[in-house]
């Protein structure tokens, strides 16, 4: 870096090709110049490594919850996980053993419910949005989403309540489901519309080119070359419901026994945790832990999942 | 749409025409008048008049922005796909106004082909599901598994891409190599059998080797088709074309048979194009 003559390669490069071979000596400027780029130079390199740090710091606490929760969980939890805690229903309080089969089993109806809902119409609103990006109708309901989006889901429970519970007069599963799935809405709609306009125009030029009608081009080529993407936002949007408390508590209400009807009250995982958690018990508090851990391997799973579904069908580098 | 004429009809694998015919007079396949597009109120193409003859090869060839590529586009109306676009004038196929009252445009773009650019495969379908895509949207006319896969067979021969997929047919359309994958797109476009195929500088993105072969493949498209091939590269236009059009600022300045063009230009500006004076 540093020269004979003690210039730096900054003052070298302001010499014309004209005084090559006879280097002039540099100027008083010149070398203060040099030992201020010197100095700065240090600064800058402490600086990247401070930089550096804090990020690497940052990026390791994000994850440290994530971590301590699972050591917790596992710690607590998974002395309770046995085959009867899949298979059977919770026991009354103060009596050993049970399990959490029928809240495992609510939960999946819940989701299923939830999804059959809320994705059409989610991928539905996506593709409106992706296809019409610019008109007003398209940017009123985007920001809406938005907004939809930030509802705190106790807000949803109380008005799924309000408007699918007092009416039917029963907590029933489909409200539920319907609570959950209008919360997966903005989030579906959101991503199909990201993945959507990701996809180049050239391609979609293509298909028209080919004589494909617009509608066609929309489905046959736009949606299944985004398809990948719009899959991964749905689990996600999926792993987020999962885990939902506070919708749950105004609409399915929870339930002691086996039921997988929509028109009935059904138990679900959080449900279970959370009257598990709240009891004097400790045999449940355990139980509470057990369904805590089994909640998160659902998420966990559903994740693994996505992942394995934006790979494509041809492998590598056919994405 | 009436269907009784002669590029309406539905497209069958049939022999391929041989050199013989080739002879026969070129007569006007598809041609334009006073053609003008707009985009918003920028008028891009200025009241183009081109005739493109049966089984010849016209490049058109210009500084960039000058409309080649958005007249090309207006000749399958694909410049309406973009918002704001507007076409004036009249473009005819087989003396059939295509942007007459009633014609529908998909109907339009199955009989008139194009190749973009870059190289666009479905990356969703197969080699053979991609040369197949115009196929499968013919409704009832729609070819049987073993008919399509013969026509995938001839449209990937004459693309002059059938020994080097073979076989792999099955496989990703984006795991081949670019050039390989604009050939795909040329047997796309050629499996519907068009009339005419467009073709928009095809080989911009393309390495010399892969160039040649769709130059050559260009070459041996005329025999039975009509071809129109924007190009920024005199050379090639030189190569492949039997006219060559020259335009400027969105008006076509000539148009004649590429040796007399290059040669003996008939206007001082496409002279002071070729002789690389400017653009």
């Amino acid at each position: 870096m540093t020269l004979p003559g003690g210039t730096s390669r900054v003052s070298v490069s302001t010499a014309g090709p004209g005084d090559r071979g006879r280097r002039k000596r540099p100027s008083g400027v010149q070398r203060a110049a040099a030992e201020r780029a010197r100095t700065t130079l240090g600064r800058r390199r402490a600086m990247n490594v401070l930089m550096v740090g804090v990020t690497f710091g940052a990026a390791i606490v994000a994850t440290l919850p994530l971590v301590f929760i699972l050591a917790h969980l596992v710690r607590e939890g998974a002395s309770s996980i046995d085959l009867a805690f899949f298979t059977e229903l919770p026991k009354p309080a103060g009596e050993e053993g049970g399990g959490m089969a029928n809240a495992m089993v609510g939960t999946l109806v819940l989701i299923l419910a939830a999804s059959a809902f809320g994705l059409p119409i989610g991928i539905g609103a996506g593709m409106y949005l992706a296809e019409n990006k610019g008109t007003i109708l398209a940017n009123v309901v985007r920001f809406l989403s938005d907004v939809l989006n930030g509802l705190p889901s106790i807000v949803m429970g109380i008005f799924a309540w309000q408007f699918l519970v007092r009416p039917m007069g029963k907590f029933t599963a489909l409200a539920g489901g319907i609570a959950l799935g209008a919360m997966m809405i903005p989030l579906v709609t959101r991503t199909t519309e990201e993945m959507i306009r990701i996809v180049p125009v050239s391609l979609r030029e293509a298909a028209l080119a080919l004589g494909y009608s617009r509608w066609r081009t929309s489905l046959v080529v736009v949606l299944r070359t985004a398809l990948p993407g719009i899959v991964t936002g749905a689990l996600v949007a999926v792993s987020r419901i999962a885990g939902e408390t506070a919708p749950l508590l105004f609409t399915v209400l929870g339930n002691q026994f086996w039921s997988t009807s929509l028109t009935e009250p059904v138990a679900a995982l959080p449900l279970q945790i959370f009257t598990f958690a709240i009891s004097p018990y400790d045999a449940q508090h355990a139980l509470a832990w057990a369904g805590a851990l089994v909640l998160i391997g659902i998420v966990l799973v559903i994740s693994l999942a996505a992942r394995f579904a934006t790979r494509s069908r041809f492998g590598r580098g056919g994405d | 749409m009436a269907t009784d004429t002669e590029w309406t009809r539905v497209p069958r694998p049939v022999a391929s025409a041989g050199r013989g015919d080739a002879a026969t007079t070129a007569r006007v396949r598809l041609e334009t008048h006073a053609l003008s597009a707009f985009f918003g109120s920028a008028e891009v193409v200025r009241g183009v008049s081109i005739a493109f003859r049966d089984r010849e090869v016209t490049a058109i060839i210009g500084p960039s922005g000058c409309g080649k590529s958005t007249l090309l586009r207006c000749l399958n109306r694909m410049h309406e796909t973009v918002p704001t676009a507007r076409v004036g004038g009249t473009v005819s196929l087989d003396a059939q106004d295509i942007y007459a009252r009633g014609v529908n445009p998909i109907e339009v773009r199955r009989h008139i082909g194009m190749v973009f650019q870059r190289p666009t495969p479905f990356p969703t379908m197969s080699i053979r599901d991609n040369v197949a895509a115009g196929l499968r949207i013919l409704g009832s006319d729609r070819p049987s598994k073993a008919e399509t896969d013969h026509i995938v067979e001839d449209a990937l021969r004459r693309a002059a891409l059938w020994d080097e997929v073979a076989g792999r047919l099955k496989e990703s359309a984006v795991g081949i190599s670019g050039g390989q994958q604009q050939r795909l797109c040329i047997a796309r476009a050629l499996a519907t059998r068009p009339a005419v195929l467009l073709l928009d500088e095809p080989t911009a993105s393309l390495d010399p080797i892969s160039t040649q072969k769709v130059e050559e493949l260009v070459y041996e498209l005329r025999r039975d088709m009509t071809v129109v091939i924007v190009t920024h590269n005199m050379q090639q236009a030189a190569r492949v074309s039997d006219r060559t059009a020259f335009m400027l600022a969105g008006e076509l300045i000539e148009i004649a048979p590429t040796n007399s063009l290059f040669t003996t230009p008939g206007d001082q500006r496409t002279e002071a194009y070729i002789t690389g004076r400017f653009g």
